[in-house]
This record gives structure tokens, sequence and C-alpha cells, in this order.
């Protein structure tokens, strides 16, 4: 059982925030408050991995969501004409909301209908290290697959902004 | 001849060494059976005080600083009427910041632009949480310590943006699309300089990091004098300061992110500057410099002493920089990420892994490595900027190829303009006869 009052005070905090400005994305009517409101709904997610004793992976979700993906997504939605850039009323809400609620139902089930081993109390070692090991040990295979499709992804990128008629010269 | 050396005392009261005080504290609550959560959260409270009110400090003497430095660098005087050699010159510009009127355009994005200011300052002072000050002197000691630094730097420059977006005004917005690209282009060579300091190194704590310098007597800049180049030039980047203050480039864009702010909120944006650079200062001290080791002398002096010391020392490398380069043009400087350090920054990458690779297995005592390193290290860094130069740089040519002069050029005329029905600027004549 859980005892400490401050972490569960501490999950509820962060819990409402995150979920609050996750909402908040989908109704504000700005694409770049949306975009605002993504980096504290990813900052809130990171404070609920600090509250689980995981480290490492708060601050990766710190830098690489909050720092790198939210870079991205101002950079696409400066590079929108003006006249798309907000959130504007679309044919498809009414099915996106269905969606949604579906795949909520789908993840509250699943939360209920699975049996968590609850970790035990007490310190928890450093988990970059671990996670590094599980990286190149067992999960290698993954890893290396997903490293393969980035690197793809990156050179597709490259391929399709690459003009024709384009000088060689990098 | 010992006890002369040790000139700290184990009073509480002997402000040299401070974690004195605070276990002083801490043993008092323990004594009246205060409750477990109470020393936590006043040591947080007694930490957070010491580093904000260094902070806080530290940003009103650094105006001084730097404007005195900078003013000797280009042959001026810089501050000095206000009080003795102008040491209240920050004062009366805290003060005259504080009375100048707050003004808001109306076509502001109200929210946005209030919380900007606050959103750049924050990550700077809670970089300094993570350092060490002193042994068994950091406020948190994260594990992952590095990557906290980096993603607390990343999170300045989306402030910014959100400075420059809410003003809405077209120079302002110049400026934070600068920040965002330059953010991209700089964040990957700042991470992998540091990544080959934490391969050497063998952690992410930044303790740790120290610790493992004090224990070979061995800064890290002597080993990876690379990394420490790159990661110098890229922080200065991320800082906007003036060899890469294109977000704010006066004589382009106004000011960029900060052309609509004024009175305290653009105070806290010029504090925020100088808190960052007091970070990285401190960030650059903790990883390359040592942080509060220094061979012997953190035996006879506090550690903070000496951390502060050499967070001024980077400090005045940043001043330096600033006093004598002039400013890039943002494509030079994007371009200089992509193709000088990124690239060098991967090859400095392989190469140190290749090392620690062989100083595991082959077991060599650190004595003779870590000189060996280094020296190969110097050499190659050395020899990989001649190389760069060589093949990315500017071609040396003693006839430009390029044309120099507008008579030169070949101008196509323009169409002759119809004469205007209102010729004879009725406006200048107006004027000349009132």
């Amino acid at each position: 059982m859980i005892t400490d009052t401050g972490i569960v005070v501490a999950f509820y905090v962060i819990g409402i925030t995150t979920v609050a400005s996750a909402l908040m994305v989908a109704a504000v009517r700005d694409l770049i408050h949306a975009v605002l409101f993504l980096v504290l709904s990813f900052v809130g997610v990171a404070g609920i991995y600090v509250v689980l004793s995981a480290d490492f992976v708060a601050v990766a979700q710190i830098l690489i969501y909050a720092g790198a993906i939210s870079v991205l997504l101002v950079f696409a939605v400066m590079l929108t004409p003006a006249g798309d850039r907000r959130n504007s009323e679309t044919a498809f809400r009414a099915p996106a909301a269905v969606l949604a609620g579906l795949v909520l139902a789908v993840t509250v089930f699943v939360i209920y209908d699975t049996n968590w081993r609850i970790a035990s109390h007490g310190q928890f070692g450093a988990t970059a290290a671990s996670l590094g090991r599980a990286f190149f040990k067992p999960y290698i295979v993954p890893f290396e697959v997903a490293s393969v499709l980035l690197v793809a992804a990156m050179v597709g990128a490259i391929a399709l902004t690459q003009e024709e008629g384009e000088d060689g010269a990098a | 001849m010992p006890a002369l050396l040790t000139l700290i005392t184990h009073n509480w009261y002997d402000i040299r060494d401070l974690s004195n005080l605070s276990g002083k504290i801490e043993q008092l609550i323990r004594d009246a059976n205060g409750p477990g959560w109470l020393v936590f959260v006043v040591s947080a409270l007694l930490g957070a005080a010491g580093i904000v009110s260094f902070i806080g400090v530290a940003a009103i003497i650094n105006i001084w600083i730097e404007r005195r430095v900078v003013g000797r660098m280009q042959s001026r005087l810089g501050p000095n009427r206000a009080g003795p050699f102008g040491l209240l010159q920050p004062v009366a510009d805290a003060m005259k910041l504080m009375q100048k009127e707050v003004l808001q355009p109306k076509v502001a994005d109200g929210l946005v632009f209030s919380l900007a200011p606050i959103a750049f300052t924050v990550p700077g002072i809670l970089v300094m949480a993570v350092l060490p000050w002193g042994r068994n002197m950091a406020l948190a000691n994260v594990d992952a310590g590095v990557i906290f630094i980096l993603a607390l730097t990343s999170l300045g420059a989306l402030a910014v943006f959100a400075g420059g977006y809410g003003s809405n005004n077209k120079y302002a917005l110049f400026g934070a699309m600068r920040v965002i690209a330059m953010l991209v282009t700089y964040e990957i060579p700042s991470v992998l300089a540091l990544l080959g300091l934490v391969l050497f190194s063998g952690t992410m704590n930044l303790s740790g990091i120290v610790l493992f310098q004090a224990k070979y007597w061995t800064p890290l800049l002597l080993v990876q004098p690379l990394p420490f180049i790159i990661y110098f030039i890229s922080s200065s980047a991320e800082l906007n300061r003036t060899p890469a203050d294109l977000a704010e480039a006066e004589s382009e864009i106004a000011g960029g992110y900060h052309v609509e702010y004024s009175g305290m909120k653009f105070g806290l944006f010029y504090a925020a500057e100088l808190i960052n650079a007091v970070s990285v200062s401190a960030i650059i001290a903790t990883v390359f410099l040592g942080g509060w080791w220094f061979y012997k002398l953190d035996e006879v002096v506090p550690g903070w002493m000496i951390f502060i010391g050499k967070i001024y020392a980077v400090y005045f490398l940043f001043v330096w920089t600033r006093g004598t380069l002039p400013r890039f043009r943002i494509d030079q400087l994007l371009a200089f990420a992509w193709k000088w350090m990124t690239p060098m920054a991967f090859l400095n990458l392989v190469l140190v892994a290749a090392e620690v690779l062989i100083w595991n297995e082959t077991g060599v005592s650190a004595g003779l490595v870590l000189p060996l390193y280094a020296v190969i290290n110097t050499a190659f860094a050395g020899a990989l900027i001649v190389a760069w130069v060589k093949v990315m740089g500017p071609k040396f040519s003693r006839f430009p190829e390029r044309l120099r002069y507008y008579s030169q050029i070949d101008v196509p005329s323009l169409p002759a303009v119809a004469p205007r029905m209102d010729e004879g600027a009725p406006g200048l004549t107006e004027g000349r006869s009132a």
C-alpha cells in the first residue's frame, strides 16, 4: 500500500494538470497555445515519472518531448499559412470524439483488468545504467530496428525535400 | 603544519563551510524528534535560499563586471559614475527598470506575453540545483544530472519563442524563429560533447564527474579539449551572447524577441540572460574544470569558494568572446553547427569510446593512460580543426571572384516612373514656411 501522503498529493496534482492541459490542447483555438499546452502536458508526464522514481526517463521525457518535439511542432505551426493556424471546426469532430472515447474505454478496461505487480517500497537504484543494459543485452534487436527506422525516415525526409535541378553542393 | 592548513573549523557559525550550519539545523530537528519530512523541507529550503541568493547577487554584480570588462577590452571606461568604480551602476539600472511603465501591445497574446520572462528565468536557476557546490553539497544529487541540465537548457529557447510570438511583432517573431533554429542546431553538438565526458567518467551524476576528476587529479578539460571547445561555442549560441546573439541583434531586428518588453518584464529577460550565463559557466566549471575540487586546495579552502572562482574564470571567457568577436550571420551560424561542430563531435565521440574501451580492457594504470590520452586528444582536436579548415573553410584567393564594388555590378535599368501629381513635396514647403 502507498502510505506517503506527499507522493499521493503530488500524483494527483501532476495528474490533474497533465490531463487538463491535454484537454486544453484540443479545446483551445490558437494552435500555438495548443503547442504550449502540449508542452505543459509533456512536463506533467515527466512529473509522473519522477513520482515513480524513474528519474532518467523523466529527464529524457523533458529533453526529447518538451525540448525537441515541441520545437518541431512550433516549426510545423509556423510554416503553415496563417489562415490555417487556428484549431478550426472540421467534419471529423464527432468521429474523433468517438474514437478518443473508445481509446479511453480500452485503456481504462486494461488498467482494471491487468493484475498489476506492486513494486516494493524502498530505494531504487540508478535507472540509466539498467536501461542501458536492457537496451544492449535483451532488447538489442528492437533497439537496432528502431535506429534503422529512424535513419531511414531521416534519409527519406532529405530525399523528399531535395528538389530537382538543385546543384549538388552540400 | 596540518593544523595550520585546516583553516576550516567544524563550528556551525563557520561560514566557510556552509554544510556545518545545515548539519546543525538538521541535528536540532532530529534531537527534538521532529517529523522526518521537516528535515527534508528545511534542507531543501536552505539549499534553495543559498542558490537563489547567490544568483541574485551574481546577476547584480555581473552587469557591472561585464560592462567594465567589455569596456576595458574595447578601450572604453565602462560605467564609472555611480559609486566607487561605478559599482552602484547595476543598482541604478535596476531601480530605473522597476520605475518604468510596463507596456503591453494591444495585439499581444496576454498570457503568453506575461509568462515568457518567467519561463525564461526558471530553467537557469533550476540548473544550479544539481551542481555540486562542495563535497556532499549538492541540493539535488540527481543520477541523470547531465541529461537534466541539457533538458533545462533546451526549455529556455521555447520560453524565448513564446515571448517573441506573444509580442505579435514581426521583429520579435524573427528573433523567436532564430532562437528556435539555433536551438535545434546547437543542441546536437552540445549533447554529443557532454556525452563524450559522460562516457569517459562513466557516470551522469555531476557529483560523480567531479569525484572522477578529483580521484585522478585531472580536470577533464586536459583530457578532452575538443568537447570543451564545442560545448563552449554551442552554449554561447544557446545563451544568445554576442558572437551568436542573432535573436536580439539590435542593429538588425531591433532587439528581437524582447523588442516589445519594457520595465521589469524586460528586466527579467535581461537578468535571466545573466543568470543563464552564470549557470552555463557553472556547468562548464563542474564538468570540465572539476567543480569544487582543485588539487590540494579544497582541503584548505571550502569547495564552494573554489567553485565560484572557477565559475567566474569561465564567465570571463564568455565576456571575452562577447567583447572581441563580431556577430555572425544566421546562415553562417547554422552552417557552422551542422558542417563543423556536429561531425567533429561525432568523430570525438568515436575516439573517446575507443579510448574508454582500451582503458577498461587493458587495465593500464591511470597515471600512464590519462597523460597519453590528453596528448592524443589534443593532437586529434588540432588535426581535426586544421583538416576541417582545409576542406570546408573559405578558399584563399588573391583576386576575389565575387564583384566587390557596386559600380562593377551590371544593374538593369529601372522602368521609367510616371511623374506623380503631387510633385513638389508640399509637406516640405509647409514645414519650411512654419
